[in-house]
């Protein structure tokens, strides 16, 4: 059956799988006494995955019978992820026994979200893809309902869980429509059909069309985002920053690997589909965001039209855009845990609070928080020196190369939009009447370390950009080198 | 060495700008003081190398704008030029940083005077210092802003405010010729930096410009475009309105900057540009009319005014005449040499009416003075020198001076040279008239002022009255010491020679002893408190004593204005006329010296002996009195010209252009536009899951759709 065994470059998700049942075993016979452990057992086998991933071969390799391929590419957003993972954890720890649902399965679902995603990240074949992304998926609907006592969590997970499954329905039919149009699931037969191919048949381009508007939902593009800040807002905050934070990477990482392998030769017309979802994500992302009063969903519509950016990148479909997406996720992901660390900080007596015109005189009441705070929302705005402001340079440069005028001037137009919104936060935080102060958190180490090693990347990339820009586009030459 | 000399300051004004807080009033004033002193010792130093030893050069910094053939670097050019104006500007700067820290010693912001006062130095030393044009505009418009904000220092009080925006807006018009004038010459000579365009000036005379079909001489409309910027920042008739009124500022910021400094940077830049000017005769034409005008306008002026900062305003207007009708003859060394002496006696005469109006407790109008000079005999002994000076009597600075301009521009023998002597001749006149109305009203006579001021009248403090000794020392001698560096005894033999040779060093030889015991007694007479002052100026009088010592010696050698200048003024021979003010008759030479004489002899009768006398003169010549006492009528002729017309237009632009059309579609209106985009936007989030699934199938169907369409347009097509 399987004639190339090799279960090497597998190992992380190996790894994880076990130490994922091994521990809801542990779960079960402890029950929830056993939370605090189960979180600290699942940081460390992500922080081990995250080793055995650093510690392999990463040359560029397929196995299991074409089914899962590793290559830089995928070494490098795998370690996004599990980097986005951690993070997450790290933020959700104390929030967990604050919101009263400390229950054992929290972490084990993110465990097991993060093994559907690395596969994700891995498939070379639309069966291993499908099942990756189902994986994840259904983890992330139970997250997103884990405050089950909550009528807005409890929404916030029928919601994204209905709309869900009709994108992944979507999703399936154009795989089944790519299927009956060129006979294989196999990615690197596909590619190699497509280029034989004379003309490309009508039902394989419609195939595409559903395939990435099933992608689109779970990067929350425009006009497939509707779902996003209602989600987003309902969620428990923690998962909302593990939505916001690291589902995204490996959504792109997969639509990256289709587009750029498999579908290289169709750039014609996915250009077209991902040019349009990039204009409308940028525009909603921006303006939208404007009218919001809660932060969540203010951070729904930033990573809404962050998206878009990352799409530009995407739409140049060169090596170097590719690459700037890659430098894109990373400094989002670091940005997005940094303002989640705040936003999971603001608590008054005893309860979660979100709306903006909470942090009023933050600068006053906690000044080192509200300075943190100002260097993320310039960083989100794009304002040199901050790291935010290079994973635009680097999209918007990619996309001035390939003569993408009009997306790259409407990316510089909506981020000026986008601006007025996060320097809204800076002026609530400094200029406007001290609120009631938070309430003092006591022991919220493991969130006060993700904000300050985030505002530190954020604040020290300038002082040596290239090592980062230099693994990004290292990373996303993978997926061209080695193409069919 | 010559980045201490230029960044010194730099440094100083950083350092107090942006730690004032923290290092308090005192470190500021003395990082200040200490960074300026230390930048004048190291400008005497190098004035010695440059000026004596002959090593001009040029020292590269850093890259500055490299944009096709537009290359520009950050270079200092310490050539004799350029040191002559870095000692100048440097002793006069420490002079008045040191005074100030007296005469501030009630003000708030003390740091933050001290720091500008520091800016000023820096942005001043990178104007004479300039390798390029760009970088020579570079401080021309830094010591514009340091003067903006030293004018407005007292930003509470309205004229003062008015008075700075005044300064700087006629000074941009100044500016804007001087900014079309290296434009031009960027145009002509394909270069900014002075070295390229000086190698090929003579090839470059027959150049055109075409405008509005006719040909234009393109060194003369360059020459005139730059003479327009040192209008605007010297003050000449036209341009002059906002000095007068800068006197607003400090007394201190008058002296530094709007007497012996900024103001003559238009007289540096003709003289700098002198390659220039020597070949474009029309301009140099035009630069003597206009400076003789000046001087002899603003002296008439200066004999109606009664505030004593503005009497001499009007007279450093007028001085700054002479030097640009010295420069229009071609006698650059005699300008330069006139500058450097105004700008000691100036400031003295400055800092001299500061610490009168210190001890009139602010009172400025000298109706309100008189009979004061017992109670402060100090300052009233250092005026006198200072009027002497300015009044051009011998053996002062001011003799030497003006008596070789005068000259000059009577040896020109060209009718503009003509004018220029007579004018020149009977603003001297006037200059020892005024002068001495200022001191007679000021110092003798009854007390005019309350009861409570004059008992309140006592003498500044040492560490303003030490300053006021080195300038002192500077108006007594600088015209004898520098006459023979400066514009030198004539080269070829002949009996005129021998006699100019010997006639200076008699003349400076007495002086220069003169000077110790002179010293000594103010050492002694203003009790002990003058021993207590700083090592620094104690340091800087020995220096400046060396520097009399040393120069006896250079003289002696017979040091020759030629070689003294070197590369970095040119004459064409034709045009030499410092050479040939040696050779006019006698009576063009004590003409000066006679109508100063006269004019302090005039004064002296119409308000001292009989003070009816100039009331009298006012009502006789009443059309012509009011002329001068109103200025000319200049600011109203502007008023109504200019600033209302401007002031119409500006409300008109804004009210229908920026507030009508480009506030309201642009910055309120896309405001507005984001705003309702935003509602709409967030109406369609209705939060009901049917919708958002129906918004997901169309958006699909629609894509689906589009790709049919396009094929179907491709399978026909």
């Amino acid at each position: 059956m399987i004639s190339d065994f090799n279960l090497v470059p597998l190992l992380p998700e190996i790894f994880m799988a076990l130490t994922g049942m091994g521990l809801l075993i542990v779960g079960v016979s402890q029950g929830n006494r056993a939370t605090p452990v189960i979180c600290a057992a699942a940081g460390a086998a992500l922080s081990i995955a995250a080793l055995v991933l650093l510690s392999l071969g990463w040359d560029a390799q397929t196995v299991m019978n074409g089914m899962f391929r590793f290559d830089e590419f995928a070494g490098f957003m795998k370690l996004l992820v599990l980097i986005g993972l951690i993070a997450s954890l790290a933020l959700s720890s104390r929030y967990l026994t604050q919101e009263d649902m400390a229950r054992f399965e929290y972490p084990i679902l993110i465990i097991f979200a993060g093994i559907g995603m690395m596969m994700m990240i891995s498939a070379n074949n639309f069966l291993t893809l499908y099942m990756g992304l189902e994986l994840q998926s259904l983890s992330l609907y139970v997250l997103a309902a884990f405050q089950r006592y909550s009528v807005r969590s409890a929404e916030a997970g029928i919601k994204y869980f209905i709309l869900g499954a009709l994108s992944s329905g979507m999703l399936l039919f154009g795989i089944s429509l790519i299927y009956g149009f060129s006979g294989t699931l196999d990615f690197t037969v596909l590619g190699k059909t497509i280029i034989g191919l004379e003309q490309i048949p009508i039902g394989l381009t419609i195939g595409l069309v559903f395939l990435l508007a099933g992608i689109a939902f779970k990067i929350s593009a425009a006009p497939f985002h509707m779902w996003t800040p209602d989600v987003y807002h309902g969620a428990p905050t923690s998962v909302t920053a593990l939505f916001a934070i690291v589902p995204k990477v490996a959504a792109f990482a997969l639509l990256m690997r289709l587009l750029f392998q498999p579908f290289a030769d169709m750039q014609e017309d996915w250009f077209q589909i991902i040019y349009f979802l990039s204009v409308f994500s940028m525009v909603i992302g921006a303006f939208a965001a404007i009218a919001q009063e809660n932060l969540k969903r203010l951070m729904a519509y930033s990573s809404i039209g962050n998206m878009g950016y990352a799409l530009i990148g995407i739409a140049a479909g060169t090596a170097q855009g590719a690459g700037a997406v890659v430098l894109y996720l990373m400094i989002y992901i670091v940005m997005t845990a940094g303002v989640f660390a705040v936003i999971l900080h603001m608590r008054r007596q005893g309860l979660a609070v979100a709306k903006i015109d909470n942090l009023a005189g933050l600068s006053k009441t906690e000044p080192a928080l509200a300075y943190g705070m100002l260097i993320l929302m310039f960083s989100m705005s794009g304002i040199p020196p901050a790291a935010g402001f290079f994973g635009k340079l680097a999209i918007f440069n990619a996309a001035m190369n390939e003569g993408l005028y009009v997306l790259a001037v409407l990316g510089v137009v909506t981020s000026v939009v986008a601006a007025f919104y996060y320097l809204r936060i800076v002026k609530v935080m400094f200029f406007d009447e001290p609120a009631d102060s938070f309430d003092k958190n006591e022991g919220s180490f493991a969130r006060r370390v993700v904000l300050i090693v985030s505002v530190l990347f954020v604040i020290g990339f300038i002082i040596k950009p290239s090592i980062l820009y230099e693994c990004a586009m290292h990373a996303a030459s993978a997926l061209f080198t080695v193409a069919g | 060495m010559e980045i201490l000399a230029v960044f010194s300051p730099l440094f100083a004004f950083m350092v107090a700008g942006i730690f004032g807080k923290s290092i308090g009033d005192r470190g500021c004033q003395f990082v200040t003081c200490a960074g300026v002193i230390l930048a004048a010792l190291t400008s005497i130093l190098l004035f010695f190398d440059v000026g004596f030893g002959g090593h001009a050069y040029a020292k590269e910094i850093a890259p500055w704008i490299i944009s096709g053939d537009f290359n520009v670097s950050w270079a200092l050019r310490i050539d004799q030029l350029a040191v002559v104006m870095m000692c100048v500007i440097n002793i006069v700067s420490a002079c008045v940083h040191v005074y100030s820290v007296g005469y501030m010693s009630h003000d708030e912001a003390k740091g933050r005077f001290m720091a500008y006062l520091s800016l000023f130095t820096f942005a001043m030393l990178m104007l004479v210092t300039a390798d390029n044009l760009l970088q020579l505009f570079f401080g021309w418009e830094g010591v514009g802003l340091a003067s903006y904000l030293l004018i407005g220092f007292w930003n509470h009080k309205f004229s003062a405010n008015a008075a700075a925006q005044k300064a700087f807006v006629v000074n941009r018009v100044g500016d804007f010729g001087l900014a079309l004038g290296i434009m031009a010459i960027f145009v002509v000579f394909g270069s900014i930096s002075f070295d390229t365009i000086f190698e090929q000036v003579a090839d470059k005379t027959e150049v055109t410009f075409t405008f509005f079909g006719h040909h234009v001489h393109a060194l003369t409309v360059i020459c005139l475009l730059l003479f327009m910027g040192a209008v605007g920042k010297s003050a000449q008739l036209g341009l002059h309105t906002w000095l007068p009124d800068a006197m607003e500022g400090p007394t201190p910021v008058s002296a530094l900057i709007h007497a012996a400094t900024m103001v003559t940077a238009g007289v540096f830049l003709v003289a700098r540009m002198s390659p220039l000017f020597e070949f474009a005769p029309t301009a140099l034409m035009v630069v003597t009319l206009f400076g003789a005008t000046t001087a002899f306008v603003a002296a008439t002026i200066g004999l109606t005014q009664f505030d004593i900062k503005r009497v001499i305003a009007y007279s450093t207007m007028s001085q700054l005449g002479y030097m640009f009708f010295a420069l229009g003859v071609s006698a650059y060394g005699a300008a330069m040499f006139h500058l450097v002496t105004h700008a000691f006696f100036k400031a003295l005469l400055f800092l001299g009416a500061g610490s009168v109006i210190h001890a009139m407790s602010d009172e400025q109008d000298m109706r309100k003075m008189g009979g004061i000079w017992r109670k402060i005999p100090f300052t009233y002994g250092l005026m006198w020198i200072g009027s002497l000076a300015l009044a051009g009597i011998p053996p002062l600075a001011g003799f030497y001076s003006k008596d070789i301009v005068l000259e000059a521009a009577w040896a020109d023998h060209s009718w503009f040279g003509n004018y220029a002597y007579w004018m020149g001749i009977a603003a001297a006149f006037m200059t020892a008239f005024y002068s001495w109305r200022l001191l007679i009203m000021t110092f003798h006579g009854k007390p005019r002022a309350d009861h409570h001021t004059m008992e309140h009248v006592h003498e500044s403090p040492p560490i303003m009255l030490a300053p006021l000794l080195v300038l002192a020392a500077g108006a007594l001698l600088a015209g004898a010491v520098f006459y023979q560096p400066f514009v030198g005894s004539p080269k070829a033999g002949g009996s005129a020679h021998g006699e100019a040779v010997t006639e200076t060093a008699h003349a400076e030889k007495p002086v220069a002893h003169a000077e110790k015991p002179q010293d000594k007694a103010h050492n002694q007479t203003p009790a002990t408190k003058i021993k207590a002052l700083s090592a620094d100026i104690s340091a800087e009088m020995t220096e400046a004593l060396e520097t009399v010592k040393e120069m006896d010696a250079e003289i002696a050698q017979g040091t020759d204005r030629h070689i003294f200048w070197g590369k970095s003024l040119k004459i064409l021979p034709e045009n030499d006329t410092v050479e040939a003010a040696h050779h006019v008759p006698k009576w063009v030479k004590f003409l000066p010296l006679v109508v100063g004489t006269l004019g302090i002899a005039l004064a002296y009768l119409a308000y001292l002996l009989s003070p009816g006398v100039p009331g009298r003169i006012a009502r006789m010549f009443k059309p012509l009195h009011i002329l001068f006492f109103n200025k000319w009528f200049f600011d109203e002729l502007y008023g109504q010209l200019i600033v209302r017309n401007a002031r119409t237009l500006g409300k008109a632009f804004w009210s229908i252009g920026d507030q009508g059309i480009i506030d309201r579609f642009g910055p309120n209106g896309s405001a507005t536009t984001a705003g309702k985009i935003a509602k709409a936007l967030s109406r369609f989030q209705s939060g009901l899951v049917y919708q958002y699934a129906f918004v997901m199938m169309i958006v699909a169907i629609a894509m689906v759709s589009w790709f049919f369409f396009k094929s179907g347009l491709r399978d026909l097509g």
